[in-house]
């Protein structure tokens, strides 16, 4: 009841001084702020993006020529494993988290997200799933070293003990974005201001709309997942395991029909950041709107249709993999159309190139690039020779790091003015861009190449005839990594309020409710709804 | 240092060079166009999908780049204000499906035609295990296991890396050329997917379930290949060699190794009263633990703690003689350990478990003969 009371009383208070809050590390524990935990979501992301980055650096010094020179095998595998998970689960997925506290409710017109505490939650469980999973380095046979995919029975019987923090910490992350999800579907439904109908919504809180539902949906087959490897390890079971009358490709499909959507859970927010950041520096309405959203949908619908084109070499009957070719193929109509949209907003616009505005651009070409390639992954008989390769590799880093880190790039320029007040170092933002933008070609492009000479992903040593495309790629990747820090840089002097002053708006074309606040956004925003005429 | 930079620097003009003439010679930048007729139609499919994404490519990106150039403002560009055309919209939503139409025939025709096993001529079985393949002829008294024959010195660069390095191995797989040949493709422990580029051949080996593919191979020749899936700590270190010859070659070599066989197992028979001395079963047991058992529990014995456990001064090695030969034999149920029964002869098992018992500072003075392996394996029917 006292709690109650305090409640009651604080939220009156805040009220009363709009700045109101615990101050030191109270805030940050305690705090349910939809600004605040999206703050700590993205620094969370950041540092996970470094120790992600730090263990493909690992991988690429590895590389650099043929020969075991810096580390083991097994110690490679678990490089190449926890590079993939820590990037998926603490780099990107809390960073688009991160984005849609912070925006979806300026976004909207909301004062907050609808269920604050619940999201203090889900962004608290994180840091320590992530220790947990990091833990599992200190472990005798060190940590998880079955790739990311975790494909049984590798992950099972032949397994080191250190599976099963990998299983817990994925229950918690998992845990952690459906809770997620949740609030912002909540939001969405039930807190837009007077007016904002649906077909109002900026892009960006649409995609998120649909991602959420995406998460809500497939995070479950996760937790299926990997508590079946878990009993599988430790209890007895055989879901995956041919003597007990299990099947290790059942596996499989579990896990590529939570992984499918997963990935389109990483992309379909960077198409809303691009969406609403070409717009604004194109100083031209988004072209096709509409079919933008219908075209996310078709996107979102068509992911649970196509998780087995992973699997084309696992032995399937001819009618599966025609079926999951064609599907696949399908996803490219949609994509299309989105791409297509954004070039038409371009197109005949008064186009300027702020930070922001070029890694969009490169977002739209590189993220094309890997749009076409997976089209050539689709195609069933030759995916016969792609798979598992580094074409795959270059594929996939191509739409995630091009394009979804890409684009996460381009939404803190975009909207670090807001959430620090200041201005961005501007030479040290187009530094960044160019370094990037140059590195991430030498890095990921000529691992095409290799994938198509014939060199499998995911090994520590390879064949003489890869070696000098694998040194390119190496210094590739260093240049790449050692350039974020120049964006850490960036971060770090925003968050000392050092740079020039924001303005409310400092993009001239930019559109949407987010701007009419004045810049650093304050603690609350939005206690009386904005009315969208 | 040194060695490194100038390995960048030709790296560096190999691209340059491969870009200009002779890119087939000095670096391969594009898949293989193989040597079975479904692996050119494969590369005819690769080729055609990248020229239809490289001409949208072309089509977008050049509108982008135009846009980029001309409307900016900077050049003094009012913005048009359009934001909606639902016949250019609809026309570019039918547009790629028709092309994706296109190119679902060949592809659709193609698949059918790899997944076609039947009327086969000669049938192998290709079975993985970490990291090994085993081939079993159907049709005739012959198998084998296939390891890599790379030294570890070349792969620790205590010796110069060789032409085949890490794809060579120490019995190739021969098959006939001209004749269809179905693998049936399976695994004793984790998942192995092999590879052979040249074919356009990639299947899954799952534990306990058989997959199948077949190639036709008309080209008398030498075609190297790797397990593609991920498999544990030697993943990279798994070749497929296969040597396509001549059909009557191929009964001359097939012939050959079926007597082969047959002379060892007789060997091994007649061999079961014979006692080796200890020199002797050391200076095997050391080649088989070399090839069979080092890359899980180490040269030196140590084994890699929590992930596969140490032989020296610890475990059977040093303790149960009984319970060494069992695990050797048998396997360990629910581990990486596998039965080496089927892959090792009985002199061999004798000599590795003789060795594991006394290198490292074992020293046991155990001896373990041939026939003590047969006693065993008898009891144990």
């Amino acid at each position: 009841m006292s709690t109650i009371v305090t409640d009651t009383h604080s939220a009156h208070d805040a009220h009363d001084h709009h700045d109101h809050h615990p101050k030191g590390i109270k805030r940050w524990l305690f705090t349910t702020n939809h600004k605040d935990i999206g703050t700590m979501y993205l620094w969370f992301s950041l540092i996970m993006f470094f120790v992600g980055g730090s263990m493909a650096l690992m991988i690429r010094a590895e590389l650099f020529q043929p020969g075991m020179q810096i580390v083991d095998p097994h110690f490679f595998n678990q490089m190449t494993t926890m590079h993939g998970v820590i990037m998926v689960f603490g780099a990107v997925m809390p960073a688009f988290v991160g984005l849609a506290n912070w925006m979806i409710p300026m976004m909207i017109g909301a004062p907050d997200m609808a269920l604050p505490r619940m999201n203090n939650w889900s962004f608290w469980i994180l840091p320590f799933a992530f220790l947990i999973m990091l833990s599992s380095f200190f472990m005798p046979g060190g940590a998880p070293a079955f790739g990311w995919t975790f494909y049984a029975p590798l992950s099972t019987t032949y397994s080191t003990d250190s599976t099963a923090l990998f299983v817990f910490s994925m229950h918690i992350m998992g845990m952690s974005s459906i809770m997620g999800a949740i609030n912002v579907i909540v939001t969405i439904m039930n807190m837009r201001a007077p007016g904002m109908s649906y077909m109002k919504m900026p892009l960006f809180v649409w995609t998120w709309f649909i991602t959420a539902f995406l998460l809500i949906a497939v995070m479950p087959v996760l937790a299926g997942a990997v508590t079946m490897v878990l009993t599988d390890k430790y209890f007895g079971t055989a879901f995956f395991d041919a003597a007990g009358g299990g099947d290790p490709v059942l596996f499989q499909h579990l896990f590529w029909f939570f992984g499918h959507p997963e990935v389109y859970i990483m992309i379909l927010p960077s198409f809303g950041i691009v969406s609403a950041i070409i717009p604004a520096f194109a100083r031209k309405p988004l072209f096709g709107y509409a079919s933008m959203v219908y075209a996310t949908a078709a996107i979102a619908g068509l992911s649970f249709l196509v998780w087995a084109h992973h699997m084309f070499t696992t032995g399937m009957p001819t009618f599966a993999s025609l079926f999951f070719m064609y599907m696949t193929m399908l996803i490219a109509v949609p994509t299309g159309v989105k791409v297509f949209n954004w070039v038409s907003t371009m197109w005949r616009g008064s186009m300027t190139f702020e930070t922001p505005m070029l890694f969009s651009l490169a977002f739209v070409v590189l993220f094309t690039i890997g749009g076409f390639s997976g089209i050539m992954l689709a195609i069933t008989p030759v995916d016969y020779q792609y798979h598992d390769t580094y074409f795959v590799v270059a594929h996939f880093h191509y739409v995630l790091v091009s394009g979804a880190v890409f684009s996460i790039m381009a939404a803190a320029y975009y909207w670090l003015p807001k959430w620090s007040g200041v201005m961005y170092d501007t030479f040290l933002s187009k530094l960044h861009f160019w370094c990037s933008l140059i590195s991430v070609n030498i890095l990921f492009f000529p691992m095409h190449f290799v994938g198509l000479a014939g060199m499998p992903r995911r090994i520590p040593d390879y064949a003489l005839q890869f070696a000098d495309i694998n040194a390119i790629v190496s210094v590739g990747g260093f240049l790449f990594g050692f350039s974020q820090l120049i964006f850490l840089a960036v971060c770090i002097k925003c968050a000392l309020k050092k740079g020039e002053p924001a303005p409310a708006k400092p993009w001239e074309g930019a559109e949407g409710l987010e701007w009419t606040v004045p810049s650093p956004a304050p603690y609350h925003t939005f206690d009386v709804p904005p009315v969208i005429k | 240092m040194n060695v490194r930079l100038t390995r960048l620097l030709l790296a560096l003009s190999a691209l340059s060079i491969s870009a200009t003439a002779n890119a087939e010679q000095s670096l391969q930048l594009n898949l293989t166009r193989g040597v079975t007729d479904i692996s050119n139609k494969v590369y005819d499919l690769h080729m055609l999908v990248f020229y239809i994404c490289l001409a949208i490519g072309v089509i977008v990106f050049g509108a982008m780049f135009w846009s980029i150039l001309r409307h900016r403002k900077s050049r003094g560009v009012k913005p048009a204000t359009f934001h909606d055309n639902v016949k250019v919209e609809i026309a570019w939503t039918v547009t790629p499906f028709l092309i994706l139409f296109a190119m679902a025939i060949p592809a659709t025709i193609t698949l059918i035609k790899m997944d076609d096993t039947s009327d086969s001529d000669v049938s192998v079985l290709v079975t993985g295990s970490q990291w090994r393949w085993h081939y079993s002829y159907l049709d005739y008294d012959v198998e084998f296991q296939s390891i890599m024959a790379t030294p570890r010195e070349q792969i620790y660069g205590r010796l110069p890396q060789t032409e085949n390095y890490l794809l060579e191995v120490d019995r190739p797989l021969v098959i006939p050329t001209g004749k269809k040949v179905r693998f049936l493709i399976t695994s004793d422990d984790v998942i192995h997917s092999w590879w052979v580029p040249a074919f356009a051949v990639k299947k899954d080996a799952n534990p306990g379930y058989i997959n199948e593919a077949w190639t036709r191979v008309d080209e008398p020749g030498i075609y190297r290949g790797q397990c593609a899936e991920l498999c544990g700590r030697d993943h990279a270190f798994m070749p497929v060699v296969v040597i396509a010859k001549e059909p009557a070659d191929f009964e001359a070599w097939i012939r050959g190794e079926e007597e082969r066989l047959r002379n060892a197992r007789e060997e091994e028979q007649r061999l079961l009263s014979m006692q080796m001395s200890m020199d002797e079963l050391m200076e095997l047991g050391q080649q088989v633990f070399m090839a069979q058992c080092a890359a899980c529990h180490q040269p030196n014995g140590q084994g890699i703690p929590g992930v596969f456990p140490g032989l020296a001064g610890v475990g059977v090695s040093v303790g149960d003689q009984q319970a060494h030969i069992d695990v050797v034999v048998n396997g360990a149920r629910g581990t990486a350990m596998q039965a080496y029964r089927n892959t090792l002869s009985m002199r061999e098992l004798a000599a590795v478990i003789t060795y594991e018992r006394n290198a490292w500072g074992n020293n046991t003075g155990d001896m373990v003969q041939a026939a003590d392996i047969h006693h065993f394996i008898q009891g144990n029917q």
